[in-house]
């Protein structure tokens, strides 16, 4: 089943002339895809995002979400916020109970689950992001990663066929940004959970099946962030860069020396074991 | 001015049972002219450490109501503390933390959540007229907040009426720096300024920084959580880990110390995560750990290969292919 459609859709807040708007947009995210939004700031990222849950409505055009038309009656609104839990930057600003426990089980009393149902749900969700043992903690109190977890948690246990992250690991340290990306990876492969992530970092973006590059409210590239990322001086026109790994790969092809683009580190010591060992150069 | 720590340490919440003890004998020394960096994961005292730089966290001597205690006897001595920022002292409760405060510039964690005014011009000019010890002349503060907005990279006359609230994110940043920079410190303490913008935003800030510091702050100090930002930008950099400092170190020598970082819970750098499997190969590449630095030493090494062949001439430049 096709996740996400997006039939030339337009959007604009009505304020400035063509900043923080889209422009026939058209995209298909299929059920059980990873797919990665690139873009700087005001590139419209975060209006698709809200777009997908109907948060916001477009002004033309279609959006399916899971075969319900998103353009509908609150009853179909509804029914796609069921189905698509967002996760965004802030943690704090996410967090609505002080009992970690109460907080996940905001979004299913919501929906009007039984009490028995809803405990199963939190059991499921804090499994889930690995945060079981902290059913009693005081939100406040956790890290940053610990706390986005739990913001993920509690999308979860409303039990959605689509997470989007929008740029959900921005405020987190480097452990936390790895704590909540293994979460979200293990969701998507074991339990085959549609994931949009609205990323800055380059390097969470090579995790995802597909990537979407955003500019000035357009959808200016697509294909595997591999594809993506071989062309690098059509990204940079975006202000987009390589990861480092591919900043390096390319100053030593410009010097001349046969590596392959390589985007993680792993790849390029290979790269670099090659040419050293002789056969190449 | 020279920020001089020494045997440095501070307990929240003492003498209860929420105490924890944030600095444990901390000794660093920055000098004027340093554009530097402090690491260290969350919790390990880098964000007390820079609170105490202007005095927003203040030693138990610089408190108002402090009265010296006799030592009990026969306990042992602590080496004595010392914190100095220029000629203020921090641990006398005599300084005047207010002048001091003039002179260290302060830019939180995302500062634009503290922005509050109705508009731009307002917002910046809050922490000048703040400082001054008398009121001051309009058009002294037009100069200084026009200053401040140009420095910052904004348009004054386009964006000095506008609520500070209908900014971009970028925008909203550089207006929060700008209310600090207004006064001119000559220090300039930052906390993860670069945290949360898209790539570009990151390098238009970093070089914002450095055109301060080249210009008139004559120091900076940063906190990042990013190294690939540490390796590029600092002269020195600060690890802090259980609330002491464990080295402090140029990024080039820092990056060199791939196990202890990561035992530390800090990332590597990219270039560093490189360098280190090709380590384990048994290939040497030492390099300041930028992206440009770390390819120009592959280059010069993978090119010192090549001229040992015999076919290639001994002074080939390693930009042939």
């Amino acid at each position: 089943m096709r996740a996400i459609s997006f039939e030339h859709v337009c959007f604009s807040y009505g304020g400035e002339e063509g900043a923080f708007s889209l422009n026939d947009i058209c995209l298909t995210v299929e059920e059980g895809e990873f797919v990665a939004v690139l873009g700087q700031n005001g590139s419209g990222k975060s209006t698709l995002a809200r777009l997908c849950n109907g948060l916001l409505s477009p002004h033309s055009g279609r959006i399916v979400v899971m075969g319900t038309d998103a353009s509908g009656s609150a009853a179909d609104i509804f029914e796609i916020r069921k189905n698509v839990g967002v996760v965004f930057q802030n943690p704090d600003n996410q967090t609505v109970a002080s009992i970690v426990e109460d907080d996940v089980a905001f979004g299913p009393e919501n929906i009007g689950l039984p009490r028995e149902e809803i405990g199963r749900r939190i059991d499921f969700a804090l499994r889930a992001v690995g945060m079981e043992d902290y059913r009693r903690a005081t939100p406040a109190r956790l890290s940053g990663g610990q706390k986005q977890r739990i913001a993920i948690a509690g999308v979860l246990a409303v039990m959605p066929k689509i997470l989007i992250l929008d740029e959900s690991t921005a405020m987190l340290d480097p452990r936390g940004r790895r704590e909540v990306m293994d979460v979200i990876r293990r969701l998507n492969r074991e339990n085959g959970m549609t994931v949009l992530l609205i990323t800055h970092f380059m390097e969470e973006a090579l995790l995802a099946d597909r990537a979407f590059v955003m500019h000035r409210g357009e959808i200016v590239m697509r294909g595997t962030p591999r594809e993506i990322f071989s062309r690098a001086d059509e990204l940079e026109t975006y202000s987009l860069s390589l990861p480092a790994a591919g900043q390096i790969s390319r100053k030593l092809q410009q010097k001349g020396f046969p590596v392959a683009t390589c985007l993680q580190p792993e790849e390029l010591a290979k790269e670099i074991e090659r040419c050293a060992s002789g056969q190449n150069i | 001015m020279r920020i001089r720590a020494e045997h440095l340490n501070y307990t929240y919440n003492p003498g209860t049972e929420f105490a924890v003890q944030a600095l444990k004998d901390v000794s660093l020394t920055i000098e004027e002219g340093e554009f530097f960096g402090v690491v260290g994961h969350t919790g390990s005292g880098k964000s007390t450490f820079i609170q105490h730089l202007n005095g927003l966290i203040l030693q138990p001597s610089a408190q108002k109501k402090y009265k010296p205690k006799k030592p009990k006897k026969g306990a042992p001595v602590p080496p004595p503390s010392l914190l100095h920022v220029g000629d203020f002292d921090l641990l006398d409760k005599k300084t005047d933390f207010r002048a001091l405060r003039a002179k260290v510039g302060m830019v939180f964690q995302y500062p634009e959540h503290q922005l509050f005014a109705e508009t731009v011009f307002d917002d910046v000019a809050f922490g000048l007229k703040n400082f001054a010890k008398e009121p001051l002349k309009g058009e002294t503060v037009e100069r200084a907040v026009k200053d401040a907005l140009e420095t910052v990279g904004l348009d004054y006359a386009a964006i000095k009426d506008r609520s500070p609230f209908d900014l971009s994110g970028g925008q909203k940043r550089r207006v929060a720096i700008a209310g600090v920079i207004v006064t001119r410190p000559e220090v300039l303490v930052l906390d993860e300024p670069a945290a949360g913008l898209d790539p570009l935003g990151k390098r238009e800030l970093m070089s914002l920084l450095h055109r301060l510091h080249a210009d008139w702050c004559k120091t900076v100090v940063f906190v990042s959580h990013d190294m690939d930002e540490v390796a590029q930008n600092c002269s020195r950099v600060a690890v802090f880990a259980d609330g002491g400092v464990k080295y402090t170190l140029t990024p080039r020598e820092l990056f060199s110390r791939f196990g202890d970082l990561e035992e530390l819970g800090l990332e590597l750098p990219a270039a560093a995560k490189v360098a280190r499997l090709l380590h384990e190969k048994g290939i040497d590449i030492e390099s300041d750990c930028t992206p440009d630095g770390f390819a120009d030493a592959a280059a010069a090494y993978l090119s010192s290969l090549r001229k040992e062949t015999p076919a290639q001439p001994r002074d080939g430049e390693g930009g042939q292919a």
